[in-house]
C-alpha cells in the first residue's frame, strides 16, 4: 500500500501501522530501540540495587516513601496505558475522534502522574533528600528521574502528533506514528512497574 | 530530478554533502572524518614512541604524556575506528540486499552528524585547558580526581553525543537489513558482510546504552555534584569499571565482526571460490557476538572479585576462541584449491590471519586469570590488543578500503603504491608491537611516561619507535596514492575487479543515487556471480521499470547535532561562568526544536520518474 492513497472505513488495512515499508520499518525500528531502552533502564536498576543502602547520613528509602502518594500515582499511570491501548484499537478501526478522545484521556493520566512525582519529589527536597547528600540519592533521582523524564517526552510526543494531526484524519503516514508513540508510553508503564517494586515496595518493606 | 547529472559548483556540492541523506554519501562523510582522526590518533601514537624511544626522555612528560596517551586510545577507538567501519557498512551493506537506501536515511544522516559533533567537542579540549588524562577507560577513581582541567568533561559529554549518533546507525542497519532485503535475498544467502553488519550492530544496540549510563552518571558526579563513584558519600567508583567494560567488551566485537566480514569477502573473491562453510561462518559470527556479552570481567581479573567469578569469566573468554578458530580455518580453506590472485586487499587479508591468530592466542594467555595477574597492565597487553585492534581491523578497514575503493568513488587505487603501504605497513606493525610482548613480561608497565636506563628495555622500545615509523610512512604512501587516483586515476568498471561476487559490483562504479534500476531477484549467495556463470551480464529484475521513491536531503540532521555540541559547551562551564547554563540550555532548545520540526513537516520524498531512470542508465552505462 501507498503513503499517499485516500483511504475509508472499509478499505482501511486491520494493520495499518505496518502497512507500507516506511510503518515496517518504523514499527520494527521502535521495537529495537525499545530492546536498548531496555538495558539503559537495566544499568540504572542494577545501580540503584548497588547504592540503595548508602544513604550517608542522609534520609533512607523508608523514612521518606509514602505508599498514598506513590499508589495514587502508579494508578494513573497504569490506567493510562489501559486507556492508550483503546486509542489504538480505535485507530485500527478507523475511528479517528474516538482515538483522539482516548489519546487526550492518556495525556491527562499521564500528566497528573507527572505532576504528582514533582510534587514527590519537591516534597523530599524539603526533607533534605537532595541530590547531592549521598549515593543513594543521586541513584534514586537518575533512575527515577529517566523515568520521569521519559513520560514527559511521551507527553510531548504524543501531543504533538494529536495537535498535528487533528484537522486531517487518520492515513498511512500518521498511523505508524501513533502507534509507535503509544508503544513507547507502554515501554513507560512496564519501566514503572519495576520502579514502584524495586524502588518504592522494596525500599518500605525490605 | 534532472539537476542530479549536472555539474555542480564547491558550494553546492558542499551544501550537498551537508544535507544528503544517501548511504552512498554518507559513506564518503564517514570515511573523511574517520581517516582524519585516523590520522590525529596515529600523530598522538607517534608522540607516544618518540617518548618511549630511549629511557628518561622529555619530548613529552607528565600530564601531557597522559593527555595524549588518553587522546590516543579514545581517538583509535571511538573516532577512528567506529565511523570508518560504518564507512564501510553503509558504502555497501545497502546495495549487497539489494536495497535501494538504508530504513531510515535521516538516521543515518543524524549518527554521522552527531558522531562528527562528538568527536569534535572531545577534541576542542586541546585548546581549552587540556585533554583527558585518565586513559580511554578514564577508571572513576581517576578521573574524578583529575579537576585541573574540564578534560574528562569532554571526554564524556563528546563521547556521549557520539555514543548516540552509533546507537542510532546500529538500529538503522537492523532494520535495514531484517526489512529491505531484495526478493530471494534470504538471511542464509547473504554476504557475510552483510551478516557480520547484522550482528554487529545488535551488539551496539544493547552494548552501548550501559555506556551512556556509565556517562550519564560520571557527567552527573563531576559537573552536578552526584555520588555514584564518591566512596565519601557511598559512593562505588567499581560501577564504573562494569558499566565500562560491559559496553568496553562487546565494543571490540562490534569492531572485529566487520572485519572479519570485509576479509571473509576478500577471501572469496580473490580465491575465486564460494566462501568455505558458509552456514559454520554464520553461526560462529552470531556465537562470538552472544559469548561477547558474556566476558567483560575478563578486564577486571585484578578487581578483587574473587576466585568463582575470576574462573568463570575466564572459561567464558576462552570459549570464544572456539568459535574464532572455526572461522580461521574457513579462510584458509576457502583459500585452499582457489585460483588466488595477490592484489593489495588479498595481501592484508592473507597477513591477517597469522597477525591476528597471535593476537587470540595472548587473549587466551590473558584470560587465564591466575597468569592475567602478571600480565595485568604490562605491555604485555598493549601487545595483545594492538595484534587484535590493528592486525585485525586496522588491516581489514585498509583492505576493504582499496577493496571498495573503485565502488566508492568510481576510480581504482594504483596497485604498486598499495602494496608499498602494505609491505610498510605490515613490517612496521610487527616491528612495533610483537617486540612489547617481550617488554611486558620484563615487567615494563603501560601508561607510564618513561623508564629507568639499565634494565634491559632500551633495545626493545627503540625498535618499537622504529617500527612506528614504518606505519606513518606507510600512511603517508596511502594518502599519496590517493590523491594521484582522485587526479588522474583510471576510471573502475562496475565489476571493478573483474571477480565480484555479491550485488554491489553488478552495479556502476559510483553507483546510481538509486542504486538499482530494478530491484534485483537473488537466486542464491554470490546472486551476481551465479548470474555470471550463466553467461549473463546483468541480475534478474525482480520488478518491471517504474517511478522510483527517494528520501528528501534535509540539513536538520546537522542542526539537531549542533545543538547538542552548544549544550555541551554550556554544561561544561555551568559551574564556572554564569553563561554556561542559558548556553546549555539553547543548545538543548536547538536540538528539541529541530527534532519538533522534523516531527511536524510531512517529508514523503521524491519520485525519480521511469524517463529520467532511462536517461540516466543510458548515460551511465556510456561512461
Amino acid at each position: 500500500m501507498q503513503v499517499e492513497e485516500k483511504l475509508t472505513a472499509e478499505t482501511f488495512p486491520s494493520s495499518p501501522e505496518r502497512a507500507t515499508l516506511e510503518g515496517k520499518n518504523k514499527f520494527i525500528g521502535f521495537w529495537l530501540f525499545l530492546g536498548g531502552e531496555t538495558v539503559l533502564f537495566a544499568s540504572l536498576f542494577a545501580t540503584y540495587l548497588a547504592l540503595k543502602d548508602k544513604t550517608a547520613g542522609g534520609p533512607s528509602a523508608d523514612e521518606l516513601f509514602q505508599m498514598p502518594l506513590v499508589f495514587v500515582a502508579t494508578m494513573l499511570l497504569l490506567t493510562s496505558s489501559l486507556t492508550s491501548v483503546y486509542a489504538i484499537y480505535h485507530m485500527k478501526n478507523f475511528d479517528f475522534k474516538k482515538m483522539m478522545l482516548w489519546f487526550g484521556i492518556t495525556v491527562l493520566l499521564g500528566a497528573g502522574f507527572l505532576g504528582l512525582e514533582i510534587y514527590e519529589f519537591n516534597e523530599y527536597v524539603h526533607e533534605g533528600h537532595v541530590f547531592t547528600k549521598s549515593a543513594f540519592a543521586s541513584a534514586f533521582y537518575t533512575l527515577v528521574g529517566t523515568h520521569g523524564s521519559h513520560v514527559a517526552f511521551g507527553l510531548s510526543w504524543i501531543l504533538t502528533l494529536m495537535i498535528r494531526n487533528a484537522k486531517r484524519g487518520l492515513n498511512l503516514y500518521n498511523a505508524p506514528k501513533f502507534y509507535v508513540a503509544s508503544l513507547y508510553w507502554h515501554f513507560i508503564d512496564v519501566v514503572w512497574v519495576f520502579i514502584f517494586t524495586v524502588v518504592y515496595l522494596m525500599g518500605m518493606v525490605g | 530530478m534532472s539537476t542530479l547529472a549536472r555539474k555542480k559548483g564547491v558550494g553546492a556540492v558542499i551544501w550537498d554533502y551537508l544535507t544528503t541523506v544517501d548511504h552512498k554519501k554518507i559513506a564518503h562523510l564517514y570515511l573523511i572524518a574517520g581517516g582524519l582522526f585516523f590520522i590525529m590518533g596515529g600523530i598522538e601514537a607517534l608522540l607516544i614512541r618518540i617518548q618511549l624511544a630511549k629511557p628518561n626522555n622529555d619530548f613529552l612528560v607528565g600530564g601531557l604524556y597522559n593527555q595524549v596517551l588518553t587522546m590516543h586510545g579514545t581517538t583509535m577507538i571511538f573516532l577512528a575506528a567506529m565511523p570508518l567501519v560504518f564507512a564501510m557498512m553503509n558504502a555497501v551493506v545497502p546495495i549487497q540486499i539489494g536495497a535501494r537506501d538504508v530504513a531510515f536515511p535521516f538516521l543515518n544522516a543524524l549518527g554521522f552528524w552527531l558522531f562528527f559533533f562528538g568527536g569534535l567537542f572531545l577534541n576542542c579540549s586541546w585548546f581549552l585547558g587540556g585533554a583527558p588524562d585518565a586513559g580511554w577507560t578514564s577508571y572513576a577513581s581517576l578521573s574524578l580526581e583529575s579537576k585541573a582541567t574540564h578534560g574528562i568533561d569532554f571526554y564524556v559529554l563528546g563521547l556521549q553525543i557520539s555514543g548516540f549518533g552509533t546507537i542510532m546507525g546500529g538500529i538503522n542497519f537492523l532494520v535495514t537489513i531484517i526489512n529491505m532485503r531484495a526478493p530471494g535475498m534470504t538471511y542464509m544467502r547473504m554476504p557475510m558482510f552483510v551478516w557480520a553488519t547484522f550482528v554487529t550492530s545488535a551488539l551496539i544496540l544493547f552494548a552501548f546504552p550501559p555506556l551512556t549510563v556509565g556517562f550519564i552518571f560520571m557527567m552527573m558526579d563531576r559537573l552536578f555534584g552526584g555520588n555514584f563513584f564518591n566512596p565519601a558519600a557511598g559512593g562505588n567508583t567499581i560501577i564504573w569499571e562494569h558499566l565500562f567494560w560491559i559496553f568496553g567488551h562487546p565494543e571490540v566485537y562490534i569492531l572485529v565482526l566487520p572485519a572479519f566480514g570485509i576479509f571473509s569477502e576478500i577471501f572469496a573473491t580473490f580465491s575465486k571460490k564460494r566462501l568455505f562453510g558458509y552456514s559454520s561462518m554464520v553461526f560462529a559470527t552470531v556465537l562470538i557476538g552472544f559469548l561477547g556479552f558474556m566476558v567483560w570481567a575478563h578486564h577486571m581479573f585484578t578487581t578483587g572479585m574473587g576466585p568463582v567469578a575470576n574462573a568463570i569469566f575466564a572459561v567464558a573468554t576462552m570459549a570464544i576462541a572456539v568459535p574464532t578458530g572455526i572461522k580461521i580455518f574457513n579462510w584458509l580453506f576457502t583459500m585452499w584449491g582457489g585460483n588466488i590472485r595477490f592484489t593489495t586487499p588479498m595481501h592484508y587479508a592473507v597477513a591477517f590471519i597469522p597477525s591476528f591468530v597471535m593476537g587470540g592466542v595472548t587473549g587466551v594467555m590473558n584470560a587465564a586469570a591466575a597468569a592475567d595477574y602478571q600480565y595485568h597492565d604490562s605491555y604485555f597487553v598493549v601487545a595483545h590488543f594492538h595484534y587484535v585492534i590493528v592486525g585485525g581491523v586496522v588491516f581489514a578497514l585498509l583492505a576493504g578500503s582499496h577493496y571498495w575503493w573503485p565502488k566508492m568513488f568510481g576510480k581504482m587505487l594504483n596497485e604498486t603504491l598499495g602494496k608499498i603501504t602494505f609491505w610498510l605497513f605490515f613490517i612496521g606493525f610487527h616491528l612495533t608491537f610483537f617486540i612489547q610482548h617481550f617488554l611486558g613480561l620484563m615487567g615494563m608497565p603501560r601508561r607510564v611516561f618513561t623508564y629507568l636506563p639499565n634494565q634491559g628495555w632500551e633495545t626493545g622500545n627503540l625498535i618499537s619507535t622504529i617500527g612506528a615509523f614504518f606505519m606513518a610512512a606507510a600512511t603517508v604512501i596511502l594518502l599519496i596514492n590517493i590523491v594521484i587516483t582522485t587526479v588522474k586515476g583510471e576510471k573502475a568498471e562496475a565489476d571493478a575487479w573483474g571477480d565480484g561476487r555479491t550485488l554491489e559490483w553488478a552495479v556502476s562504479s559510483p553507483p546510481p543515487v538509486y542504486n538499482f534500476a530494478q530491484t534485483p531477484l537473488v537466486r542464491g549467495l554470490d546472486a551476481y556471480w551465479i548470474e555470471k556463470m550463466e553467461g549473463k551480464k546483468e541480475l534478474t529484475p525482480a520488478e518491471p521499470l517504474g517511478d522510483i521513491h527517494m528520501p528528501n536531503s534535509s540539513f536538520l540532521p546537522f542542526i539537531i547535532s549542533f545543538g547538542l555540541f552548544v549544550a555541551a559547551f554550556g554544561f561544561t562551564y555551568h559551574n564556572d561562568h554564569s553563561w554556561g547554563l542559558p548556553v546549555g540550555i539553547i543548545g538543548l532548545l536547538i536540538t528539541f526544536g529541530s527534532m519538533f520540526l522534523r516531527s511536524v513537516i510531512d517529508d514523503h520524498g521524491f519520485h525519480i520518474h521511469k524517463e529520467e531512470v532511462l536517461e540516466l542508465e543510458k548515460k551511465g552505462a556510456k561512461a
